[in-house]
């Protein structure tokens, strides 16, 4: 096992993909001899020369074009946005051509492209640098949106996402590139791309969580179980595809359900999670499903991020509403009275 | 540190200050341009009889509108020299990548019409094969289809093949900020890709003066370092030399090269458009003059290339044409409301899997 931070995880991911293939390649702003400015490219240029991992004009509609044209050409581009925000001037080529374009030849050409996008926040960005940006395109068919929360799984996704046939819109949850983790060997890896996983078991209630907000949850677990009850952690991996089994087999078996998104709660993944679930469960829950989710705000100045950030004492104050006593939840009707 | 710019490299990169032209309106030759060939007389018999076809096409495609047989239909009657002369350049395996008014340039190209017009007809999105055929989707949304020309340049240079990319824009099309990045990532990354922009004077009602305060479109070449001509888009030669030009230097390593042709479309934007409310008929009337066909047939007539019985066969060529198109796209298109799900993704998702099968029990639920 080898141990490294998200960002080692993903850079070896792509020096991986880049050795195994010679169609893989890739390209954006600042990652050639810089690596990247979160260093996620670093080294490949040298180690690839400049034919394979080079840096683009600063257009951002223009790579994303520029990778379709070399999908349709035989090649498998895996382009990075520098970040979030900065994703928005190519959502015409994502949204029209890349996530159309399989369909609109009725199967006859695909993109095996990935787009690399940093989002989230928690890193004290200044402004257009900390979007949750994900529920744009998960809301666009034909795209895989895929977030890791842990190195291994930002290995061997970006792996699964690099070899895909359909285009992958790849997350990287900013605040996790610095966390350490072990990296497991290719023979011993279990489930995978489409498939959410159970970080922690528990009992009394399912927290679903994705991308920066899984440690959230975990520490909000670990608080919990301080106090007797027992949360389970259901990490999705991917938004899309969703895994609907594993998720209802948690809320089934745990009776509650909390969904923990960063992101801005309105018309978010979250909404859609909750959706899904309250649908699938319904003669299962002992409590309706409730959300934990970023306000309905632009992304906040760096000094105020943290009173937007869900943060444990959010998830477990929403855990207490979960009706635990047999008693409605009158701290929500409270609020809605006044 | 001192910047320099050399006059020459400039004007290397800037276009002729007139279109360039080998025919005039009359149909008479003009003494030739410097540095453009003329074309071989055979290849202009052959951009004849494609042209006279186009055009019968193009007339069929608007009569099938308004018998219902296509949704919609985007003319580009008096663009015929444009259209025939960007097929002839391009050699079988360089990639076309067309818009939505460039048919005639697709079917000239010997696609099969039905296919072509499959987007039209509201059949699917796109109904032929663009790795088969070499001719990317008709595009709808304007420019974006360019920095895909240059990816797929860029792509056939990295694998060793010889094969130019030629993409098709409209003015409009050039105020779009995706027609930028294209001229400049092709600049930069040397690509063998042709822009050719068909200035037809409209972007539906907007006049390319409310578009552009460039001399002309063929000057934005020159602020990304590509170099750029212009053209009389309604005489046939002229616009086949310069593009013949242009994917012979961009084949021979040359880089890209933008072309801007001067034309009119005669035809409203589409059949649901109302030209009169933004255009005069005098307008219209003038450019009918300038018409392509004509003008070239006048030409080849000059030059005794063309007689009466060859300007006869190429018409009942192009009526058999017509009249087995129109029997065609009298047979409603077969559909089946099951492939909507089947291109999605590779493999459908599990969430597709369940919405197909909502939809069949929908389409096989008794009538109430």
């Amino acid at each position: 096992m080898t141990t490294m931070t998200m960002a080692q995880a993903l850079n070896a991911a792509l020096r991986d993909a880049l050795r195994e293939d010679e169609r893989v390649l890739v390209f954006g702003e600042d990652v050639g001899p810089l690596g990247g400015v979160f260093r996620v490219t670093d080294g490949l240029t040298k180690e690839f020369g400049e034919d394979r991992c080079f840096d683009t004009p600063l257009a951002e509609a223009g790579i994303v074009g520029l990778a379709v044209g070399m999908a349709m050409g035989g090649f498998r581009p895996a382009v990075e946005m520098q970040f979030d925000a900065f994703a928005y001037p190519a959502f015409e080529q994502i949204a029209s051509h890349v996530a159309k374009l399989r369909n609109r030849t009725r199967g006859r050409l695909s993109l095996p492209m990935v787009i690399r996008i940093p989002y989230a926040g928690g890193i004290g960005g200044v402004e257009h640098h900390c979007d949750s940006s994900e529920a744009y395109y998960a809301h666009t068919p034909g795209l895989k949106v895929v977030t890791p929360a842990t190195p291994d799984d930002a290995y061997w996704l970006l792996r699964d996402a690099i070899a895909d046939p359909d285009p992958v819109v790849f997350m990287e949850p900013k605040r996790l590139y610095w966390s350490k983790g072990e990296i497991t060997p290719a023979d011993r890896r279990a489930g995978g791309f489409g498939q959410a996983v159970v970080r922690r078991a528990g009992r009394d209630a399912t927290l679903v969580a994705y991308g920066p907000s899984v440690p959230v949850a975990l520490q909000a677990a670990e608080s919990a179980a301080q106090d007797g009850i027992s949360l389970e952690v259901v990490d999705l991996r991917t938004i899309v595809p969703f895994d609907d089994e594993t998720v209802v087999a948690s809320v089934r078996k745990t009776g509650r359900c909390v969904v923990v998104q960063e992101a801005q709660g309105f018309a978010g993944v979250g909404a859609e999670i909750a959706a899904r679930v309250q649908e699938r469960c319904f003669h299962s829950l002992a409590a309706p499903v409730l959300r934990v989710a970023g306000f309905d705000i632009p992304y906040p100045p760096p000094i105020l991020e943290h009173a937007h950030l869900p943060d444990v004492d959010r998830i477990l104050d929403t855990v207490d509403r979960l009706q635990f006593g047999d008693e409605p939840d009158l701290l929500h009707l409270a609020r809605e009275v006044s | 540190m001192s910047v320099r710019t050399s006059r020459q490299a400039v004007d290397g990169l800037l276009p002729s200050p007139e279109p360039v032209r080998f025919i005039a309106e009359d149909g008479t030759a003009v003494p030739a341009p410097a540095g453009y060939p003329a074309p071989a007389d055979e290849q202009l018999l052959e951009a004849y009889r494609r042209m006279v076809l186009g055009r019968r096409f193009d007339r069929q495609a608007t009569a099938l509108t308004k018998q219902g047989r296509l949704a919609v239909y985007p003319s580009s009657r008096g663009q015929e020299a444009c259209q025939i002369a960007g097929v002839l350049a391009l050699r079988e395996d360089d990639w076309l990548f067309p818009t939505y008014r460039d048919c005639v340039a697709l079917v000239s190209r010997g696609m099969d019409p039905v296919e072509v017009l499959t987007l039209l007809r509201g059949g699917w999105h796109c109904g032929y094969d663009p790795a088969a055929t070499r001719v990317a989707p008709q595009c709808t949304p304007l420019a974006t289809q360019t920095v895909h020309a240059v990816g797929m340049a860029e792509a056939l240079r990295r694998k060793g093949e010889d094969g130019v990319v030629m993409a098709f824009i409209g003015d409009g099309g050039t105020s779009e900020g995706d027609f930028h990045e294209a001229l400049n990532y092709a600049a930069v990354l040397h690509a063998p890709v042709v822009f050719f922009v068909q200035n037809n004077k409209y972007a539906i009602s907007v006049p390319l003066a409310r578009q552009t305060a460039a001399p002309a479109l063929a000057y934005k070449g020159i602020g990304y370092g590509i170099p750029s001509e212009q053209v009389d888009g309604n005489d046939l030669v002229a616009v086949l030399s310069v593009l013949t030009e242009a994917v012979r230097r961009a084949r021979s390593g040359g880089g890209p090269f933008l072309v801007e042709a001067h034309t009119y479309r005669m035809d409203a934007h589409t059949n649901a458009d109302d030209a009169t409310r933004y255009r005069e008929t005098e307008e219209v009337e003038r450019w009918e003059s300038a018409d392509p066909l004509a003008r070239l047939e006048t030409y080849l007539r000059g030059r005794g290339l063309l007689d009466d019985e060859a300007v006869a066969a190429a018409h009942s060529a192009a009526e058999e044409y017509a009249a087995r198109l129109r029997d065609e796209m009298n047979a409603d298109p077969e559909t089946d409301p099951f492939e909507l799900f089947d291109h999605v993704f590779a493999e459908p998702t599990p969430q597709l899997r369940e919405q197909r099968a909502l939809l069949a029990a929908e389409l096989t639920a008794p009538e109430d």
